[in-house]
């Protein structure tokens, strides 16, 4: 069953995938990615990795996804590029992504399988588990992070306040 | 071919559709979304890995790619309005003079 699921949503991803690629209104490419988070969190639930899976719908969907749906809706989108959706290296880019994505196939299908470790010798992935792991061994990791966000805020608003002074 | 080869392989198929899509598009928000395909196709060869592997260093990663994402969204819409203040288009071959 889980075989099953993972597949699902696997192809579930892909199509999604396609849509934002060729869809020609910005929204519908949006909400298009959003379903294909979706379908990532669900892959990783599948899996096992629950902490992942709420870090995907919490941060990607909830923040990252909504902040860029906003920005849609504030700008007129509609100039050339909605006009004329592809660029003109759209048919050299397919058929080079064709060619990488058949090579890539070919050299990881062909990869040995390795044994699956012992059940129960490794750790678990529920949010509890890596909370305690994570503040136990990354807590310096975070505190950067916390720094680099600040700093990312901070970029942003001397960003938007350099436009508008010319 | 195992659940972990298969999602490596999806993964490295996100990976390519999503680098497609940055060169094929011309409109800057969608080529921002390609970009965010190709990070979560990253995301999903950590998670493999670290599933398969059973540690916690692959999704304490994938903890920090997300900041960075956060980071990158911000700014990279900061520079999408302005650019659309100054030249009125998302279109990139409005910023053709951008490069180099």
């Amino acid at each position: 069953m889980g075989g099953v699921m993972l597949l699902f949503f696997s192809l579930l991803a892909v199509l999604f995938t396609v849509l934002v690629i060729t869809l020609r209104q910005p929204m519908r490419a949006a909400l298009s990615l959003v379903g294909l988070m979706v379908s990532l969190a669900a892959i990783y639930a599948c899996l096992g990795a629950h902490v992942v899976a709420i870090f995907q719908v919490l941060i990607y969907v909830g923040a990252v996804m909504v902040f860029m749906v906003y920005t849609i809706m504030l700008l007129d989108d509609r100039d050339t590029s909605y006009r004329q959706v592809f660029s003109r290296l759209a048919l050299p880019a397919a058929a080079v992504a064709s060619l990488v994505a058949a090579a890539l196939w070919l050299l990881l299908g062909s990869l040995p399988s390795v044994p699956v470790p012992a059940e129960g010798g490794g750790v678990s992935f529920t949010f509890s588990a890596f909370s305690v792991a994570f503040m136990r061994h990354y807590w310096f990791h975070f505190e950067l992070a916390t720094v680099l966000l600040l700093v990312g805020i901070i970029a942003a608003w001397a960003a938007i306040k350099e436009g508008s002074n010319g | 071919m195992d659940k972990y080869q298969f999602l490596t392989v999806l993964s490295a198929l996100l990976f390519t559709m999503g680098l497609a899509g940055v060169v094929v598009r011309r409109n800057l928000l969608v080529v921002m979304m390609c970009l965010e395909i190709m990070l979560n196709a990253v995301v999903l060869s950590f998670v493999t890995f670290a599933v398969r592997s059973q540690t916690l260093a692959g999704v304490a990663m994938t903890f920090f790619i997300y900041v960075a994402a956060s980071c990158e969204i911000a700014l990279a819409m900061a520079i999408v309005v302005l650019l659309l203040r100054h030249r009125c288009s998302l279109d990139l071959a409005a910023h053709q003079d951008l490069k180099g």
